[in-house]
């Protein structure tokens, strides 16, 4: 389970679904698709979250999921890493198809996915070390103290220093929880990571430290990074392309750029109003110098 | 600082005084409340209308005001203007206007039919309480759902034992070792002194009566049998219950709630191998050894009692014991145990893993798990009760 993704041999290809405006800024070079979504329906109660939605998801892009609370953000990540079921529709990630998985199946799909949850979902029991050295351990032959080792470069890839490997997440303040959370989902080397929230709750200078973190780790790895986020400053300096939920369907999905053009209201909330306009602003002024101060401490 | 006042000199007048804040409003709160049945008579004189079409309001004498203010000063000019009368604020501080201004708003960004129908924010259909049938209806498909859940809680932990059946490389040794010292080693002296106690308590109930028919010796019996049999397996489930029961049903909640779970799952590891099973087989394996240790416990404080109370020595006693007590009814007690353990360490699993939300659903799930558990515990107990009289054991 390297980073070899360009030989895999289940990667589909993929026509680009009708939603897709372009690949905008992105990087991405090819047109297969890591995770695709078809027509894919869930209610809870009478409350209908998601509506036939479609999204495609390229190899080696950044996206992003937007929209309004309720709007089924967090539902739809949810369905793709299998903790929800969809009551309706297809979703297929990695070329897997998730609705048929047998459980041995799935244990093999999660090796190769990281998720970073909002609150981190560090286990309070184990040490950060242990933490991210879990996954080794639970899937791996690995010898333990090669485990140790590789975790404490994991967190040094992550921005922490090595004496925070020995504590427990309770102690560790919001921004060193994230990274923490970052560096195990990236335990296994991971073809596909999937953030949510990754700087909610940060204080700015945190936040920057983050979203270079995972530019970084797309350039570094060629990983496929799936986020929802509602900063707008990540929006406009990290991802690649963007989907704006809304109605149980993806209204939009292109990069900040290209989004902006639209006026259709569910879009145009998050360019309006003055927090839309200075992150839109210093996305264009601040565009290049940020690259120079991406270098983790 | 003056309390808030609303007087009515004229028809025609309304004067406003005081601190119109939260404090200064006093008891109650809503001036206009109190206004409405003197304006009441005017209105009902013939002709009346014209009397109250235009009302002028000073409210030069305003002190204060903050949101509560505003608040009852726009609810109260609403309801006015909604009988009819034009109500002209004067004097009111600039800053105060402001806010009023404030109070006003949703209304305005609200429902356009706002002006026709104003003071009437309580207008929306409150749904009719649902009657006890309903009710009843309601909570008798909620647990029957709650114990098809159950069911098939116990069937995804029967699937991950036969698991590691099939690939022992599974066992999570450590956490069954961890199981062990938590729910059993650090339960030893409460168990121990809970049945010691109990020992002690059945042996003076029955002193008075022995003593009466000079059967002092056959308290090592009445201690022996009804030890051994029921109330050490009993107590010691029922303490494990509310200890480790609660406890794994918190700590697995708590779990749910930092979504530690999801990040099990999401890193391919299933929780019902990490954490469930490993909490099931180590009660199962330490609850008969704890029952064990209360059966001493209890018997000895039956011994405790029966020497001071009847002056039965503690060997007379060991060797009417011996007679008195069989092997089976030994094992009878012991044997309950692992079954207690099943039912105490399978609820307290399932109700942590169905905790969602927050705190309040931790608090919740452990409370509904200790209860669960001992009434699990009382009805299998009464269940090898009959089976055993049947079998004649």
């Amino acid at each position: 389970m390297g980073t070899d993704i360009a030989t895999r041999p289940d990667a589909r290809t993929n026509v680009s679904a009708d939603t897709g405006t372009g690949n905008g800024t992105g990087t991405g070079t090819g047109t297969d698709a890591v995770i695709e979504l078809h027509q894919v329906a869930t209610r809870f109660g009478e409350h209908m979250v998601h509506d036939g939605l479609d999204l495609t998801v390229r190899r080696a892009e950044i996206f992003a999921l937007i929209g309004g609370s309720g709007s089924g953000k967090s539902t739809l990540l949810r369905e793709m890493i299998l903790l929800h079921r969809p009551d309706a529709g297809q979703i297929r990630v990695l070329g897997q198809d998730l609705l048929t998985l047998d459980a041995a199946q799935a244990v093999a799909l999660c090796q190769r996915w990281g998720v970073m949850f909002q609150h981190g979902g560090l286990f309070g029991s184990l040490t950060v070390l242990e933490n991210v050295g879990l996954p080794m351990r639970e899937h791996t032959g690995l010898d333990d103290r090669l485990i140790d080792q590789i975790a404490a470069w994991k967190l040094g890839l992550a921005g922490l220093a090595p004496e925070v490997g020995a504590l427990y997440p309770a102690e560790l303040s919001g921004g060193m929880v994230k990274r923490a959370a970052l560096a195990r989902a990236l335990a296994l080397d991971p073809e596909l990571l999937f953030l949510d929230e990754p700087t909610a709750g940060l204080d700015p200078v945190s936040a920057t430290g983050v979203d270079t973190l995972v530019r970084q780790m797309r350039d570094l790895f060629g990983l496929t990074i799936v986020m929802i986020t509602h900063d707008l400053d990540t929006l406009w300096q990290v991802a690649d392309r963007v989907a704006v939920l809304a109605d149980g369907k993806v209204q939009a999905v292109g990069s900040m750029a290209e989004l902006a053009q639209r006026d259709e209201p569910a879009i145009r909330q998050f360019f309006d109003g003055p927090r839309g306009r200075a992150a839109q602003a210093g996305a264009t002024a601040a565009n290049p110098p940020r690259e120079s101060s991406s270098t983790p401490r | 600082m003056n309390p808030a006042a609303l007087s009515r000199p004229a028809p025609q007048q309304l004067t406003l005084s005081g601190s119109w804040t939260a404090h200064g409003l006093g008891q109650g709160g809503d001036l206009f409340e109190t206004l409405a049945p003197a304006a009441q008579p005017t209105d009902a004189q013939p002709g009346a209308p014209a009397a109250t079409a235009a009302l002028a309001a000073d409210a030069t004498q305003v002190e204060a005001l903050d949101t509560a203010g505003a608040w009852v000063l726009h609810q109260g000019l609403q309801r006015l203007r909604a009988q009819g009368a034009t109500v002209t604020l004067q004097g009111l501080r600039p800053a105060f206007t402001q806010l009023l201004a404030l109070v006003d708003k949703p209304a305005a960004d609200g429902a356009p039919s706002d002006p026709q129908n104003p003071a009437k924010p309580d207008d929306t259909p409150v749904p009719p309480r649902p009657g006890w049938v309903n009710r009843l209806g309601h909570s008798s498909t909620e647990a029957l759902k709650d114990a098809a859940t159950l069911l098939g809680f116990v069937g995804e932990a029967a699937l991950a034992l036969a698991g590691c059946i099939a690939h022992p490389s599974r066992w999570r040794w450590r956490a069954i070792g961890h199981n062990i010292r938590t729910a059993g080693v650090d339960a030893l002296p409460i168990v121990g002194l809970l049945s010691f106690l109990l020992g002690v308590v059945v042996a003076y109930q029955a002193a008075d009566q022995l003593r009466r028919y000079g059967a002092n010796i056959f308290v090592a019996d009445l201690v022996g049998l009804s030890m051994l049999r029921e109330f050490a397996p009993l107590i010691t489930a029922i303490i494990i219950a509310g200890r480790s029961g609660s406890a794994f049903a918190a700590q697995i909640g708590t779990m749910a709630v930092t979504e530690e779970i999801d990040a099990l799952r999401t890193l391919g590891i299933s929780p019902q191998e990490l954490l469930v099973l490993p909490k099931i087989i180590a009660l199962v394996i330490t609850l008969p050894l704890l029952t064990v240790f209360a059966d001493v416990l209890g018997v000895f404080g039956g011994m405790v009692m029966a020497r001071a109370q009847l002056g039965v020595g503690f060997a007379d006693f060991l060797d009417r014991f011996v007679k008195a007590v069989s092997v089976t009814s030994y094992l009878t007690g012991i044997g309950k145990a692992p079954v207690f353990a099943a039912i105490i360490a399978t609820i307290g699993c399932y109700q942590g893993l169905r905790t969602r939300g927050g705190a309040d659903s931790v608090g919740l799930q452990t409370t509904r798990s200790v209860v669960q558990a001992i009434f699990g515990v009382i009805v299998a107990d009464a269940l090898f009760s009959v089976a055993f009289s049947v079998l004649d054991l």
